[in-house]
């Protein structure tokens, strides 16, 4: 068979931990081959060495039958690697063709030619549909083309081999479906793909072969023609794994949270927020459905105190916590997991058991006059670790040594240990794979029936389909309306997330059963 | 062979750091025409030749100590303070001026004369703490404007009270740090009681970044200032806090020249240098309590026994100089040194 790539028995160490155990994975000419397993797997690192950022401790790389030392990305690059990091590595204000050109800019008697770059950007742009005005700034561009352009970026440098790094992890519904349909282009143009995800979905629309790996080694590779969901997941976590979220009706009682009228501007003065009204209460989940970038930030840093609200009223227990300061509205009975887990939800530098005690420090009995207690602070981080599965070499491990699922875990523990009456859950399970997706979800359901309110926010649609007992849409700084998961659907969902009102959005959905073709909306 | 552990590796690595930096020098000198063997024989001799040198040498490193604990505490919290130099300034005239202006019991005096200088050099980083923290005014810019300010009003206070001279009047005994005890056992040393009131404030450090409340919060606030923010701490207030400690050590620090080293205070025409050495000191030392120790120690030893490599192997400042630059230099890259060692260690592994 004419491979392209093939990794043979590849291994890399980290110190005595296999990241990477004797993996083979093999890419024919003109597949998509998806690249499966959890986090920590180590799907990226197998990755990074395909790209050349490490190197190998054991095993073979041929590219094009021939083996080959790949000892940096640029030598990557000379072989016809390009990688799509999860997160791009693009200039802000600089403009798509400035961007693609950065690094290895075409000059003309010292002055660099931008114009014939851009002719070539749009001619590449064009050919696998791409659709990316070569002259836009970047962050005037939305994410799903900010990813199309990093793509470009590799095409541009001669790239018939693309790694895409979990990339639809910060995608609209929408924007999958373009990329997915540009990953199908490029095929068809005799590129081959390799797309690393843990979203079983997509591998089943989009790819033709997936190889797993669990835990650093390789556990086969399978046709997708010839696998189901179920199937991958269990190979994926070795054991069985339900999909649907299993949970009982809810039972709603008093108002825990209620936004009156809301408007909050941004740090440059654009308000984002434009008379936004919710209610949660006691014994539900309300999900907040919407695209990136409608107000959910917003939204969250208003209700916690971090952004500056310019109107309107937020009441948390009956009291009015209106601007007041965050540690305040925490006291009132709120729990927030932060949509940024880096950023927001743990010092990476401080150890596990310092992350546990971030929001509880300052009462006894981690503290008291003062002094700290960090036996108590220990104890208490055991006692979560156990509690919440957090998979750790122990308290005094870095947060930054843990992956993803289990900082998150982490994360979800230390606010619902504190026993909220409402928690916030601000893409809960961004980037986590089906076993710790499976997790979060039952805790938050946990949190439901024991009679606290959970407010979710996420881009997911089914997530917010399965998870929550009531949805608001929210497009534009405004809820445009409010749904039960059970009386809608996904279509009718999409409609409104792009700004139609409730009755204009189910009409549409039923219209097409009425006359009995198959319009499909999108 | 043995595979090193880790607590080797830690202790190797400064070790050899130092050792590279006298070979590079050793190089120096020779171009330069020099013996480095008489050099660095009268380098060893400056800083342990007898128990004078000695006493001196650990005198120097007192001053360091401070200025390392203040620049350390401040990058704890995540601020770069290049006003050490000036709040020490401040604080060696406090001490001066308190010592010299009041008469009081030593039980109290000595405090006082401390706390003066302390509360001194707290002022003076209060003021870019709060710069930064209300206005965003970048504390480096501020903290280096400040060390002008303070030599310059420092020198014009000298000259008022002084009535037009250039020296403050000498301490009271009462105010003093000096100890005959100490001065005796290193043959008449200016050795004095600093070097503990140094150590103290390096477990001071230590308790308030490890034990209390606030420690907590400063560490949160300089590892990540968003998650701080995000769990209810006030780094507003954490930012001035920092620096208002930094300073006070940093006071401190100019206590010992005040009250202990000199005595009294002369007009300056320049910097120091001490608070500017800080910033190595605690970079040495990986701003840890215990670290700073080694730094100080380093970078005292090394200040006051080269003074001795002119006198008595007749080499030129100039040289000597560069030589102790080559040494913090390659204590600096002790990184190099260090992955360099855990390569050397895991091939030890893999061939066992």
């Amino acid at each position: 068979m004419d491979y392209v790539i093939e990794m043979l028995d590849v291994s890399k160490k980290f110190g005595n931990f296999y990241a990477n155990d004797h993996i083979t994975l093999q890419l024919e000419k003109g597949e998509i081959h998806a690249l499966l397993g959890e986090n920590g797997a180590g799907k990226s690192t197998l990755m990074n060495v395909l790209f050349g950022l490490y190197q190998p401790d054991g095993g073979e790389i041929r590219v094009h039958g021939e083996n080959v030392a790949i000892t940096d990305p640029n030598v990557a690059n000379d072989l016809g690697i390009g990688m799509v990091h999860q997160h791009f590595m693009l200039v802000e204000n600089l403009t798509v063709t400035e961007n693609i050109i950065l690094g290895s800019e075409p000059t003309k008697g010292g002055i660099i030619n931008i114009k014939d770059s851009a002719k070539k950007v749009a001619e590449i742009s064009k050919m696998y549909g791409l659709d990316v005005d070569p002259y836009a700034k970047i962050m005037d561009i939305s994410v799903g083309m900010q990813q199309r352009v990093e793509i470009l970026k590799t095409l541009y440098r001669g790239a018939d081999i693309l790694i895409l790094d979990e990339p639809t992890a910060s995608l609209t519904p929408q924007e999958i479906e373009e990329l997915m349909s540009i990953m199908r282009k490029l095929v068809a143009e005799g590129k081959s793909i390799i797309i690393i995800t843990h979203k079983l979905g997509e591998i089943m629309k989009v790819s033709d072969k997936v190889t797993v790996i669990r835990k650093g080694k390789g556990i086969g590779t399978v046709i997708t023609k010839e696998t189901n969901p179920e199937e991958l997941a269990t190979l994926m976590v070795g054991r069985q794994v339900t999909f649907k979220t299993e949970k009982g009706p809810s039972y709603p009682t008093e108002e825990i949270l209620k936004v009156e009228d809301l408007f909050v501007n941004d740090y440059r003065g654009i308000a984002k927020l434009k008379g936004l009204n919710l209610s949660v209460r006691r014994g539900e989940i309300v999900g907040i459905a919407g695209i990136d970038g409608n107000g959910q930030s917003e939204l969250i840093e208003a209700i916690t105190g971090l952004a500056k609200v310019k109107s309107g009223k937020i009441i948390i227990n009956n009291e009015d916590v209106t601007n007041k300061k965050p540690r305040k509205i925490t006291e009132t009975g709120i729990g927030h997991i932060p949509q940024d887990r880096h950023k927001h939800g743990l010092i990476l530098d401080f150890s596990v058991a310092y992350n546990t005690a971030l929001q509880s420090y300052y009462h006894e009995p981690l503290s008291k006059g003062g002094i700290m207690n960090y036996k108590m602070v220990n104890d208490k981080a055991e006692e979560l670790i156990k509690e919440f599965d957090v998979r750790t070499q122990g308290t005094h491990e870095m947060a930054r040594a843990l992956s993803g699922g289990n900082q998150q875990k982490l994360i979800i523990g230390r606010e619902v240990m504190r026993n909220p009456d409402l928690l916030i859950a601000a893409l809960p399970t961004r980037g986590l794979d089906v076993g710790a997706i499976e997790f979060i979800h039952r805790r938050l359901i946990e949190q439901r029936d024991s009679g606290k309110a959970v407010l979710l926010i996420t881009f997911e649609l089914d997530e917010v389909m399965n998870v929550s007992d009531r949805i608001a849409v929210i497009y534009d700084g405004a809820i445009v309306g409010t749904v039960l998961p059970q009386e809608t659907t996904e279509q009718a969902l999409g409609l409104m997330m792009a700004g139609h009102s409730k009755d204009v959005a189910e009409k549409e959905v039923l219209a097409p059963d009425k006359d009995g073709d198959e319009r499909h909306v999108e | 062979m043995n595979v090193m552990s880790n607590r080797m590796i830690n202790i190797l690595v400064p070790a050899i750091s130092i050792i590279l930096g006298l070979i590079v020098g050793a190089i120096v000198m020779l171009i330069s025409g020099y013996n480095p063997v008489v050099g660095y024989t009268a380098l060893w001799n400056g800083i342990f030749g007898d128990t004078y040198a000695i006493g001196e040498t650990i005198r120097q490193i007192s001053p360091y100590i401070l200025a390392g604990l203040a620049v350390a505490f401040a990058f704890r919290t995540g601020l770069f303070n290049i006003g050490v130099e000036g709040q020490l300034i401040v604080g060696w005239f406090a001490a001066a001026y308190v010592g010299m202006a009041f008469d009081l019991p030593k039980i109290i005096h000595l405090p006082f004369a401390l706390i003066a200088a302390a509360a001194a050099g707290a002022l003076w980083g209060l003021v870019p703490g709060i710069l930064k923290a209300t206005l965003k005014v970048h504390e480096v810019i501020v903290t280096i404007m400040m060390n002008y300010i303070a030599l310059h009003v420092v020198n014009a206070l000298i000259k008022t009270l002084s009535g037009g001279g250039f020296k403050l009047e000498r301490i009271k005994e009462s105010a003093s740090l000096r100890s005959e005890f100490l001065s005796n056992l290193t043959d008449y040393s200016t050795l004095h009681y600093g070097i503990f009131v140094a150590l103290a404030m390096v477990v001071v450090m230590w308790f308030i970044l490890e034990k209390t409340k606030t420690g907590f919060e400063l560490k949160s606030v300089g590892f990540n200032e968003n998650a701080a923010k995000y769990a209810g701490m006030s780094s507003n207030k954490n930012i001035v806090l920092a620096m208002v400690i930094s300073g006070a050590f940093a006071g401190l620090g100019g206590a010992m020249e005040a009250l202990g080293t000199f005595g009294n205070m002369s007009s300056m025409g320049g910097f120091t240098g001490i608070g500017f050495d800080g910033i190595a000191v605690a970079l040495l030392g990986a701003n840890m309590p215990l670290g700073v120790i080694f730094g100080a120690t380093l970078f005292g030893s090394l200040k006051y026994g080269a003074n001795n490599m002119p006198n008595e192997a007749g080499i030129p400042v100039e040289i000597v100089s560069i030589i102790i630059a080559l040494v913090i230099f390659f204590v600096a890259c002790g990184y190099i040194i260090r992955v360099g060692l855990i390569k050397l260690n895991n091939k030890k592994k893999e061939a066992k």
